[in-house]
Formats: structure tokens, C-alpha cells, sequence
């Protein structure tokens, strides 16, 4: 197996239980300020902007949380935003560019010589904002927040799986064995999901891979630029949304290298398995 | 029209398949285009009987359209016009659930036994997956008995059911994709170029195979194939094809022996015979240029282009199959049942 391959089905193994046992693992709570009683000042202080040290293993953010805390939750929120939108933009793209490709004429010619071509105009990311801006109103609950970017993503993501769906459905279905279920009576949906999809569906994993570190990247993105979960909410991209200030940068840098390392990971994690699985996939690049 | 004969269970009349490539529209002549709606006229008016129980022989160069022909008759591809009659109903103009119908008696052998089957599905699934659709079994087990049989009736083993296509040979896999024919108990198949892909010394088990069916099933072949000679091993009629158009339809001991069209008679001098001092001393008539593009042929007679009889009239008219012989019929306008040989028409 490819080594880098398995660096990053390591990395994301590593990412995903961390998410989902974040509660256990993370050592403070991820939104209340560390506060702790000195001895020689008599009373309670908040370490603010604290280098690592053995009890705040990625030091205190300007807040006085604990970083690593809030790290762990936030790949909750990557995650589970990356997972979900790859799932639904996946589907809702797959059904449609299978459509497209499958039926041609008229509908092939207006899904894929308009309607993909709108989406694929837009700046995703400006179009992810302006949805964002219009679904939240002023102050919008984090789970409607994380629903809103979810919607977002979506709208904004399902075309790329759609284009790599119609392209291969083109292609598999003048295989002959299509033809022959077709020449057996084989109705459309048959033949559409019995014999084209299973050997279409390959690309469109290196596709959702791929996808996988855009959306994390696309999700932080959009916190950075105050559209993720409203705070305290940790996300990667809040976290280092709120390190920016010239002197978070300059006195307490870890505020802004940690989530930076994570979101950096996670993505070339992703990366690495999108183009491991390529690899896997496609016989001619294999080396055996 | 070639021939009236209330034998017929295939009827084709004046059958055309065209592609539309598009272009001739504004947009093709800014971007410098022909300006020319391109057509690629892939059967051009084709009518012919394929009589039952007999084996018809559809030769012609690559890209004459054969496979197109082929396929247009199970509807594989859609008929832009003619008919294309069998059992009283025209296959051009069936819909839905009457099309799906009569595919279970229409039925196809095609060319590439490894592109043919479905790499994801087990033996079993792939000759079940018709008796399913046309509930020719009512359970699970009757599904698997039937499959099992026909299995056996092309020498495979019923033991491999559950195995995948790729665990097979190439001879195999043909079986296999004939198996699949089969299972629906058809009255007429398109075998499309079924043993080109193939060793030599599988085609011949693979022809003999379809010969034995044939006999034992009555059942009634279109074998479409480039290769003259397996043709004649197993044709009762001969069709020769070019550009779209039937040019020669004879029985096949005639038309190998004694081609009329200029066409067949370069195609039959191309094929070597096995016995050295024959083929030393055999005439080739080598043919000049390349076969014109479909995509808007010539006007007249397609071949006019390449025809070394070729005369200024070849250019304006359409040549109509006529019968020269008796039962031997040729589309050139150069000869006639009086003058059937055309280096006589031309000597004088």
C-alpha cells in the first residue's frame, strides 16, 4: 500500500475518534475560561494567552481557554460538517449527473450545458456567504448556524460530484453489457442502478475524498470570516479568526499554530486518501 | 421488395439510421465551421427479408454500418426512418412496454466477450437477470434450475454459477453471453461480430455451437462479422454492406463464387486461401482510396468514389437491389439480367 496513503487514513482515524469521543479526551472545558487561585496574589486569576505548558498542553487562548480543549471539540464541528455535506452534496450530485447522463437529449443539455455551468460560475465560496448571510438572521443558534453551512456547502458542492457522475455515466452506459440488459428488458432504473452505477461509482470516491478536505477547509473558511457557529462555539476557523490581532500574533502565536496545524492536517489527511484511492483504483497507475 | 416470400420473419423496408452531429448553425459558421448540418448516415435506406430459420451473413468493412443495423433492429438504437416489420408489427415504431415485449424474441450475441458482461455480477445473476424480468420462472430456486440449464445447453458447467466473469476465458465468456441469449428462448438473434475477439480455435467451437442451437432451437441468426470466410461456414444468404447500403444479397455459395457487385468482388478476392498455389496465382482486386466518411456520403451510388467501372451516371442515381440472377440480387446500375458481368458492360 502506498505509504502516503496510509498516513492519512492514520491522520484520519486519529481526527474521527478524537471527534467523537471529544468529551472524554479533552482535558477543560472548551468554552468556560480557565480560572485558577494564586497563592501569592490571593486570588482567582484567568490565564490569558499562556505559552504550552504540562497542564495546558497547547497553552491558553486570549480568553484564558484552554486550547488543545477547544481544538478537540472544534474537530467535532469539522468533521461532522465535512462528513455530512460530502454525504448529501454526494447523493443529491450523483442522482442528478447519473440523470443527466443517462437520459441525454433535452435534460442532459439543460442540466449540464446550464444548470452546472451557473453553479460552477460562482465563486463557491462568495456563493456559500451570501447563502449563509441570508438563511442566518442576526442571531442565529449554533445548531441552526451549523445547518445553514450545511445547506450551504451543499448548494455550492453537489455540481462537482454531478459533473464526474454524468461523465462516467456517459461513458458506461454504451458498454455492451448495458446494452445487453437493455436488449433483455432491463426497465431504466434497472439498468441505470444495477449495471451503470456499480461500475461508475469509482471516480466519485476519490471525488468525495477530495471534497471531504474542501469542505473542512471551506467550513473553517467560513468561521474565519464570522459565519461559523457564533462563539464561544470552538471551531478551527473562529479559533483562528480570534489569533489574528497583530498581538495574539506576535506574543502568543500557539493561539493561531495549533488549530492552523490541525485544519492543515486533517485536510492533507484527506488529501492523501483521495489521491491514495485514485491510485488504487485506476489499474494503470498500479505498480504490482 | 427484394423478395416476397411469406417465409419472412424479419422485414426491413427502405431502414435508415441517422446520427445528427449537430453544426450548420450559426454558431458552427462564426466558429469557421463547414456550415454543413453534419449527418452521419449511418444505414441509408436498407431493405431486405431475413427469412426464418436461416442464417443471414451481414458482411463489410468497419464503419459500413453493420452494427448499427444490427443493433437498430432489437431498437438498440433508434430508427430514423422505414420499417422494419417482424411478425406484423414494426420494431421502428413499438413503444414501452410492446418494445419490451418483443425483446424477448429478439436477441443479441455481441462482439466483445469481456465488455459484454457485467464485471459485478456472478454467472447466475447475468443469465437470471432476463428469466427475472420476463417472470419466465416464478421462484428462486426454478430461476437457478433454469439458469443451471441453459448453462449446460452452451457446455458450460452448471458449477460455476456462482463465479464472475473474470474467472472465465474469453471461448467462456461468449458461452456465456450466449447462455444469456438464450434464456429468454428468442426466435431471432443479432449476433454481432461474435467471433472476432476470439482464437481462432475457439471460433470455430463458437460457430458450431451456434450452428448446433440453431438446429435444435430453430432458431434464426443475423451474423454480422467482417471475417468472409467465417461467414461462409455458416451463412445460408449473404448480405454485402457498404456505406449503409446493401450492395449484394445472394446465397452465399453464389456470391462467393461469383460476385457480381464490383464491391464484392474486391472484398471476395481479399480473403486468402489456405492452400499456397491457389493463393499464389489468385487475383486480388485492390481497391483505390479510403472508405468516404458517412458523415454525408456521395451522392449516387456510395462506392462511385472507388469503383474502377464507375461512369458519369454512377454519380446522380441511386442504385436499386435488382435481382440479376435468380435469387441473387446486386444494387449497380451497370448491370442487368442480360449483361450480369460487369467487365463485359465495361469492355464495351
Amino acid at each position: 500500500m502506498n505509504r502516503l496513503f496510509f498516513i492519512g487514513i492514520v491522520l484520519a482515524a486519529v481526527f474521527i475518534f478524537t471527534a467523537m469521543f471529544a468529551p472524554f479526551i479533552a482535558p477543560y472545558d472548551p468554552v468556560q475560561p480557565f480560572d485558577y487561585y494564586d497563592t501569592q496574589l490571593q486570588r482567582e486569576v484567568t490565564l490569558k494567552n499562556e505559552y504550552p505548558s504540562a497542564e495546558h498542553w497547547f497553552g491558553t487562548d486570549a480568553l484564558g481557554r484552554d486550547v488543545f480543549s477547544r481544538l478537540v471539540y472544534g474537530a467535532r464541528v469539522s468533521l461532522f460538517v465535512g462528513i455530512t455535506v460530502v454525504l448529501i452534496a454526494g447523493i443529491i450530485g450523483t442522482i442528478i449527473g447519473a440523470i443527466a447522463g443517462f437520459y441525454g437529449g433535452w435534460l442532459d443539455n439543460v442540466l449540464s450545458g446550464y444548470v452546472f455551468n451557473v453553479f460552477l460560475a460562482f465563486p463557491g465560496l462568495l456563493l456559500a456567504i451570501a447563502i449563509v448571510a441570508f438563511l442566518s438572521g442576526t442571531n442565529p443558534s449554533p445548531t441552526d448556524r451549523m445547518r445553514h453551512l450545511i445547506i450551504a456547502m451543499c448548494i455550492t458542492g453537489w455540481v462537482g460530484y454531478a459533473r464526474v457522475m454524468r461523465g462516467q455515466v456517459l461513458k458506461v452506459r454504451e458498454y455492451d453489457f448495458v446494452q445487453a440488459a437493455r436488449a433483455l428488458g432491463a426497465s431504466n432504473l434497472r439498468q441505470l442502478f444495477v449495471h451503470i452505477l456499480p461500475n461508475a461509482i469509482q471516480p466519485l470516491i476519490v471525488q468525495a475524498s477530495l471534497a471531504m478536505a474542501g469542505a473542512v477547509l471551506a467550513e473553517a473558511s467560513l468561521s474565519f470570516l464570522g459565519l461559523g457557529l457564533p462563539p464561544p462555539s470552538p471551531t478551527w476557523g473562529t479559533m483562528i479568526d480570534e489569533a489574528r490581532g497583530i498581538d495574539t500574533l506576535t506574543n502568543a502565536t500557539h493561539n493561531l499554530l495549533f488549530p492552523g496545524i490541525a485544519l492543515a492536517m486533517t485536510v492533507m489527511a484527506f488529501n492523501f486518501i483521495g489521491d491514495g484511492l485514485r491510485e488504487y483504483l485506476d489499474p494503470k497507475q498500479r505498480s504490482r | 421488395m427484394t423478395e416476397t416470400n411469406g417465409n419472412a420473419l424479419i422485414k426491413l423496408e427502405d431502414l435508415k439510421v441517422y446520427y445528427d452531429l449537430g453544426g450548420g448553425g450559426l454558431l458552427d459558421r462564426i466558429t469557421g465551421g463547414s456550415g454543413e448540418r453534419r449527418i452521419v448516415k449511418a444505414v441509408d435506406g436498407v431493405s431486405f427479408d431475413i427469412l426464418k430459420g436461416e442464417t443471414l451473413g451481414l458482411v463489410g468493412e468497419s464503419g459500413c454500418g453493420k452494427s448499427t443495423l444490427g443493433k437498430a433492429l432489437l431498437r438498440l438504437t433508434e430508427i430514423t426512418g422505414g420499417r422494419a416489420m417482424y411478425k406484423g408489427s414494426d420494431i421502428a415504431h413499438l413503444s414501452g412496454r410492446e418494445l419490451r415485449e418483443k425483446r424477448k424474441d429478439l436477441q443479441m450475441i455481441f462482439q466483445d466477450p469481456y465488455a459484454s458482461l457485467n464485471p459485478r455480477m456472478t454467472v447466475g445473476n447475468i443469465i437470471g437477470e432476463p428469466i427475472r424480468t420476463f417472470k419466465l420462472a416464478d421462484s428462486k430456486s426454478a430461476v437457478e434450475e433454469r439458469v443451471k440449464e441453459v448453462m449446460e445447453t452452451v457446455g458450460l458447467s452448471r458449477r460455476f454459477i456462482k463465479r464472475y466473469p473474470h474467472e472465465f476465458s474469453g471461448g467462456q465468456r461468449q458461452r456465456i453471453g450466449i447462455a444469456r441469449a438464450l434464456a429468454v428462448d428468442p426466435e431471432f438473434i443479432v449476433a454481432d461480430e461474435p467471433i472476432s475477439a476470439l482464437d481462432v480455435s475457439i471460433q470455430a467451437q463458437i460457430m458450431n455451437l451456434m450452428k448446433e442451437l440453431q438446429q435444435e432451437k430453430h432458431l434464426t441468426y443475423l451474423f454480422i462479422s467482417h471475417d468472409l470466410r467465417a461467414v461462409r461456414h455458416v451463412s445460408d444468404r449473404v448480405a454485402v454492406m457498404y456505406l449503409g447500403e446493401i450492395v449484394e444479397l445472394a446465397e452465399g455459395k453464389s456470391i462467393y463464387e461469383e460476385p457480381l457487385h464490383p464491391y464484392s468482388k474486391a472484398l471476395i478476392s481479399a480473403v486468402p486461401v489456405p492452400d499456397p498455389e491457389i493463393e499464389e496465382k489468385r487475383e486480388r482486386i485492390i481497391l483505390e482510396g479510403d472508405v468516404p466518411s458517412p458523415i454525408n456520403p456521395p451522392s449516387g451510388c456510395h462506392f462511385h468514389t472507388r469503383c474502377p467501372y464507375a461512369i458519369e451516371e454512377c454519380k446522380k442515381i441511386e442504385p436499386q437491389l435488382v435481382e440479376i440472377k435468380p435469387r441473387h440480387f446486386a444494387a449497380c446500375i451497370r448491370i442487368s439480367p442480360e449483361h450480369p458481368r460487369i467487365e463485359d458492360v465495361a469492355r464495351e
